[in-house]
């Protein structure tokens, strides 16, 4: 199991949660690093059924979307499935106004995300 | 960096180097003085958004992480109004060059959404021509409404 810094990786059944350590995803230095770790539980630890959860997270920039935005086009192109969930109201906004939500898959909380999938 | 503090509210200017991290030495006393305005969370939160996307673009994409180029930026916080000023160094850009990120062929561009949510989250943004500064400001009647 590698080490991750800017996350926790635990296993329900299938699905892979993901949990983020950082309240704040804005630091351009620690978004390469949350991007990398992101894309290494695909593309090395071939996970394929993800479930983000961002309840711990207050605030994220437009860097961390592009991250988002990468991670779900490498899920959906190894046949995968990416959801996301407890995404705080201000958040959600941000994911509204760029119409990030027409994009992913966001789920209230955690039960119900597993359980869709 | 000195603080201007009257009934009108308070006033800093800062001048930042160009290293990825720099916008937090803004970011710190921005929050603080929003928190000490009585201004709401949710604004807080729509400043510290745009704020942090315009300090981010001046010194990646405008000053390009160049060490001899500087950005300069003024916040002034009052009970009902907040307007940043971000000026860098750089060529300056053309903002309606900047496609619409959430257009059907554009919705999965991994960029370009800083300048959206800059807009969305302010009363006003405006550049200057050049294309190298833009005042951000958040009015708190607009906020409220």
């Amino acid at each position: 199991m590698p080490t991750h810094r800017r996350i926790d990786v635990s296993k329900v059944g299938d699905v892979t949660v993901v949990t983020f350590l950082d309240k704040k995803i804005l630091d351009e230095t620690g978004i390469q690093e949350l991007g990398a770790e992101l894309f290494s539980l695909v593309e090395q630890d071939n996970r394929r059924s993800l479930l983000l959860d961002f309840a711990d997270v207050d605030f994220l920039s437009s860097a961390a979307l592009g991250k988002l935005i990468t991670l779900d086009r490498k899920v959906k192109s190894a046949q995968g499935r990416l959801k996301m969930c407890n995404i705080k109201p201000e958040i959600l906004e941000v994911f509204q106004i760029t119409k990030l939500n027409k994009v992913f898959d966001i789920r209230a909380g955690e039960a119900e995300a597993i359980a869709a999938f | 960096m000195t603080d201007h503090i009257s009934a009108a509210g308070w006033q800093r200017t800062f001048e930042l180097k160009s290293d990825r991290g720099a916008s937090r030495a803004v970011m710190d006393v921005l929050l603080e003085q929003l928190g000490a305005h009585d201004w709401e969370p949710s604004d807080i939160f729509a400043i510290h958004l745009a704020a942090e996307e315009a300090l981010v673009n001046a010194i990646i994409h405008g000053n390009k992480l160049d060490s001899t180029k500087k950005v300069h930026v003024d916040c002034r916080v009052s009970r009902d109004h907040v307007r940043i000023e971000i000026t860098d160094e750089g060529q300056g850009f053309d903002p309606a060059s900047v496609p619409d990120c959430t257009l059907e062929e554009r919705l999965e561009a991994p960029s370009g959404r800083g300048v959206m949510l800059m807009r969305s989250f302010m009363t006003r943004i405006a550049y200057n021509a050049k294309g190298n500064s833009v005042v951000l400001e958040k009015s708190r009647a607009a906020a409220a409404g």
